[in-house]
């Protein structure tokens, strides 16, 4: 049987921690898959994402979101990561992100995610990075706090063929 | 090349009698994360019918939060039940012939952590509502999930064609 999704790396955390890298992606995906089983130590926290180690102002997202009172939506432009959850502490969520052509070396990368964090919120996102660069690393941030002791980072490469 | 979507066991396809819940059971330990695609349609009179979804047979711990698009508005509610809601689902007065699909993720499904829950659903019918939901769940216990079960909650049964399938991940 054909594999359509291959396993890349995959870390359960020993220690708590404030990020994460998957480092030397290689480029033989069609896309990627990151899935994120995290509990987030802070009251208030998101994850982020950068590629390719630019801190650059070069990202900009896109979200909707129901807190079980009401739906709303709002975006960023121009910061230093691409926002993906938001949670509170004590609160085990998942988010799991499609980087749809991401070694591809013409076009700028975008995101597309789902978070759920029953405590907290419902989201979605979506997420451009302004780069022609093929993505080689990914960086996991958390924007307070650290992530807990047996969060998972899991990174799929997905073939088209 | 390692296959890291596997189908668990065998689909689950609704006869002619129909079915009073879908299950799931006696899931393996051995994957990393589960993911469950349904297509559905229940037999009680009304548009729409709601689907209870449980673990382990458990009827506490469970949270969730919906986001829910209608076609014409958007918002969202929530809430603790004995149970996690797909709600939405079409029932025998929806448009002839439409099922709805849903998609249910469950991360690290036999760790330790509590279980956390991402759903998917639709039901268009092509009618002047359509509702599409997004769900963050929650089942605050520490147990191995074994089994999954689909129950509609009017006590209709799931119709003939309705479709289950559970897959898991390995993340090596």
């Amino acid at each position: 049987m054909a594999s359509t999704y291959t396993p890349i790396a995959t870390t359960t955390l020993g220690s708590a921690v404030a990020t994460y890298t998957f480092n030397s992606i290689p480029s033989t995906f069609t896309d990627l898959l990151l899935v994120a089983n995290t509990n987030q130590t802070s009251t208030s926290s998101g994850l982020s994402l950068q590629f390719n180690g630019d801190t650059g102002a070069n990202y900009s997202f896109t979200y909707m979101q129901g807190n079980a009172s009401a739906a709303s939506s709002n975006r960023a432009s121009n910061v230093y990561s691409i926002d993906h959850n938001y949670q509170n502490a004590g609160t085990w969520g998942q988010t799991y992100i499609n980087i749809n052509n991401y070694s591809n070396t013409t076009t700028y990368k975008t995101t597309l995610s789902r978070a759920s964090q029953a405590n907290t919120l419902v989201m979605s996102h979506t997420g451009l990075w302004r780069s022609t660069a093929a993505i080689n690393s990914i960086k996991i941030l958390v924007s307070a706090g650290n992530y807990d002791v047996n969060s998972t980072f899991t990174l799929y490469g997905i073939k088209a063929a | 090349m390692a296959n890291t979507y596997t189908l668990i066991g065998s689909p689950i396809v609704v006869g002619s009698g129909g079915a009073s819940s879908l299950v799931f059971s006696s899931i393996p330990n051995t994957f990393t994360d589960i993911l469950i695609k349904i297509s559905a349609r229940t037999s009680v009179s009304s548009n729409q019918d709601n689907l209870n979804i449980t673990f382990n047979g458990s009827t506490s711990g469970y949270t969730e939060k919906t986001i829910l698009g209608t076609g014409s508005a958007a918002n969202s509610y929530g809430g603790s039940n004995p149970y996690i809601g797909w709600d939405y689902c079409a029932g025998a007065n929806a448009t002839a012939n439409t099922f709805n699909n849903l998609e249910l993720y469950i991360p690290n499904y036999a760790g330790s952590n509590y279980k956390s829950i991402s759903m998917d659903s639709v039901e268009e019918t092509n009618a002047t509502a359509a509702y599409s939901n997004l769900t963050a769940g929650l089942w605050s216990n520490t147990a191995a999930i074994t089994s999954v079960t689909f129950t509609p909650n009017s006590g209709a049964n799931l119709v003939q064609y309705t479709t289950a399938y559970l897959y898991g991940i390995s993340n090596s």
